[in-house]
């Protein structure tokens, strides 16, 4: 019997992976081979993806990108056996793109079958949450706090100080909440999570429950990762089947539950008390903070909210101990950050690495520059609120504190290339469309800040009042920066200033004035 | 898609039976009705309102917020095509042109044979392979102008 291994994830399936794998059933039918196909995750590489495996006596031989119409002659020229292919790239153990990073969170990312809890337990799985049922909530909470962890989403706060929170909070009931509202363009690490090892989410809320006393749990996960959503469902009836999940786990005479929430497409269900609102069945609207989640949160009781990474880094953190995951890191960044190379990339996919690499090792390193052969020009981190950077800030270390020195930030991680043909112009004026169109129009700078900042940007593109337009989109930054209640209006401005200060040119007088977009 | 006014309430009373008691249920119990009756009837929202123990205003308040839900009936399959960054550095705003005129749809229409609309949308999650579009609940990569028109005609 040999084990052939095509993921399931939504990016390979969108090159084709389903087709390869229904190909290679049919050969292995027609040929009569004793071959057993496994849809695994994805490792992240997705510039080799479909990437098709095959289990030998000597590790696992890899393939890609495999396009369906590839499979019959890799199988002439005797696939799944060891044969020569163009497509054959050697041992996976070998793949140097993978093998220079350090792999935490994704260790498990396309080693294994997604919803077989015996892989995910041989593979290290369930160790933090059996270390844990011998720790006192306020050991569990310390240990995370040593661990450095700070919180993926974004906003990078102290995992260990929101659960302390948390757990000194006096309730009857409490929550764990998951982010899975992944909307920042560039970003796919928590749907990549989800799909290729969802049992880390669930193990790393499990711990949460433990630690804070929460007995409920929810995902809120947006509706446009329905293989996320699937994947996720089965672990979690999984789960509960094997006792991990529900009444009494494992034994430990505690309880927990977690239900999937599905989002609607607002972006700014993202934002925590808004994606709190959601999940009360509500308009998203942002709340005023105080009071803090971790005392009033869902439905007015002590809530965790934390993204997917956190939550997942967390069983990391507890299985190996706070020392092993903070030794990773730099400054007070501690731990891996899970980087997502996206946009016009040659090689993009999910890089895990340490924080403190700089940003052109990720871009060019890892990247190998753009998939169209031109020169990189502007590199957005961060999402689309974050800053879009030219060459002299390449060398910034990715770390918390370093990018908020440059004025950027590192958001929950995305990379986004452009090449030399981008319009910083076009850039801007799509921040300020994005904050119009996904406000929640709680308050005034976002609401009707952001749709001004498009007529004043449409206004520097047709030549009209140009340097006093400028003028006035500075100041209306600066009050969407300082007068916003949340994230979302107050770092629109952003990419905007970036745009603007780091790539002056394109916003002086145009030959041409092509705003449609 | 349920076919007389009759099934449709059958369908909302089904579905509030399952969620009134469900803690912040409204949402799951649109998204389900959306997904059986194709839309959400207007005409209903006071039935759904009454039935969740919330005002028209409330029900309507969340329907019109969130991008998913929508009172018309849509195109037999939904194209979205996604136009954040990602994409937009692998040129999605030229894509989004050839989509438009391909179709003779704006974002938010229907072709008028009924069979697709178009939906903008803001992140797939594909970011390193776009652009991106998805239809029904196949997302496809690296789509431009030539890869578009070979998977609408497979379609």
């Amino acid at each position: 019997m040999v084990r052939v291994f095509v993921p399931t994830d939504t990016t390979a399936c969108a090159l084709g992976a389903d087709a390869v794998a229904a190909e290679i059933a049919q050969q292995v039918q027609d040929m009569r081979l004793d071959v057993e196909i496994i849809r695994n995750g994805s490792r992240g590489a997705f510039w080799l993806e479909p990437l098709v495996e095959v289990e030998s006596g000597e590790g696992r031989h890899a393939y890609g990108p495999v396009d369906p119409l590839d499979v019959a002659g890799m199988f002439e020229a005797g696939f799944p056996g060891s044969c020569e292919h163009p497509l054959f790239l050697g041992k996976v153990s070998d793949i140097e793109w993978l093998v220079r990073q350090d792999r935490l969170t994704f260790a498990r990312a396309g080693l294994i079958d997604p919803l077989n809890l015996d892989d995910y337990r041989q593979q290290g799985g369930y160790d933090g949450l059996l270390r844990v049922l011998d720790m006192s909530p306020a050991d569990i909470v310390e240990e995370v706090t040593g661990s450095g962890l700070r919180g993926r989403g974004g906003a990078a706060f102290p995992t260990g100080i929101k659960w302390r929170t948390v757990l000194n909070a006096p309730s009857d009931q409490k929550y764990v909440t998951a982010n899975a509202d992944e909307g920042d363009s560039g970003t796919f690490a928590d749907r990549l999570l989800m799909e290729a090892d969802p049992f880390q989410l669930i193990e790393g809320m499990t711990i949460c429950a433990m630690a804070v006393g929460a007995s409920e749990g929810y995902i809120y996960l947006r509706s446009e990762y329905p293989r996320a959503r699937g994947v996720m469902q089965k672990a979690i009836e999984t789960a509960k089947a094997a006792g991990l999940l529900g009444s009494d786990i494992l034994g430990s005479g505690r309880d927990f539950n977690i239900h999937i929430r599905l989002g609607a497409g607002a972006y700014i269900c993202g934002e925590e008390t808004s994606m709190l609102e959601s999940l009360e069945g509500k308009r998203g609207l942002v709340r005023f903070k105080p009071p803090l989640p971790a005392i009033e949160g869902l439905f007015g009781k002590p809530t965790v909210v934390n993204n997917v990474l956190t939550l997942a880094a967390v069983t990391t953190v507890l299985a190996k101990g706070a020392a092993y995951y903070r030794d990773y890191g730099s400054g007070r960044s501690r731990g891996t950050l899970s980087v997502q190379l996206a946009g016009n990339v040659r090689r993009g996919g999910l890089v895990e690495v340490p924080f403190g690499a700089s940003l052109r090792q990720l871009v060019e390193g890892f990247g190998g520059g753009t998939a169209s052969g031109r020169p990189v020009r502007a590199i957005q981190v961060g999402g689309p609120l974050g800053a879009y950077l030219p060459e002299s800030q390449w060398d910034t270390p990715l770390d918390y504190e370093a990018f908020a020195a440059v004025g950027a930030m590192l958001g929950h991680g995305g990379i986004v290339v452009f090449d030399d043909s981008v319009d910083m112009l076009k850039q801007a004026r799509f921040a300020m469309e994005f904050c119009a169109v996904e406000s929640c129009g709680k308050c005034t700078p976002c609401r009707i800040g952001s749709v001004r900042g498009v007529e004043l940007i449409d206004k520097i593109g047709r030549n009209e009042n140009r340097l006093v337009s400028l003028g006035l989109l500075e100041d209306l930054c600066e009050t969407m920066e300082a007068g916003s209640l949340c994230a979302m209006g107050g770092l629109t401005p952003m990419p905007v200033r970036s745009a603007v200060q780091y790539f002056p040119q394109d916003f002086e007088r145009r030959i041409e004035s092509s705003l449609d977009g | 898609m349920p076919s007389s006014s009759g099934a449709t309430a059958a369908v909302i009373a089904a579905a509030v039976r399952k969620y009134r008691d469900i803690p912040g249920g409204l949402l799951p119990l649109l998204h389900e009705i959306q997904s059986v009756v194709g839309f959400v009837p207007k005409d209903h929202v006071v039935d759904i309102a009454s039935g969740m123990g919330l005002s028209r205003a409330e029900v309507h308040g969340v329907i019109s917020f969130y991008h998913d839900f929508h009172y018309r009936s849509k195109g037999q399959k939904t194209i979205h095509l996604c136009r954040a960054e990602a994409c937009q550095a692998m040129g999605s705003r030229e894509l989004e042109d050839h989509v438009k005129t391909r179709l003779g749809v704006d974002f938010g229409e229907t072709t008028q044979d009924g069979r697709f609309s178009l939906e903008p949308v803001y992140c797939l999650g594909n970011c390193a392979c776009p652009p991106s579009i998805r239809i029904g609940d196949d997302v496809y990569a690296r789509v431009d102008a030539g890869r578009f028109d070979e998977i609408l005609d497979g379609t």
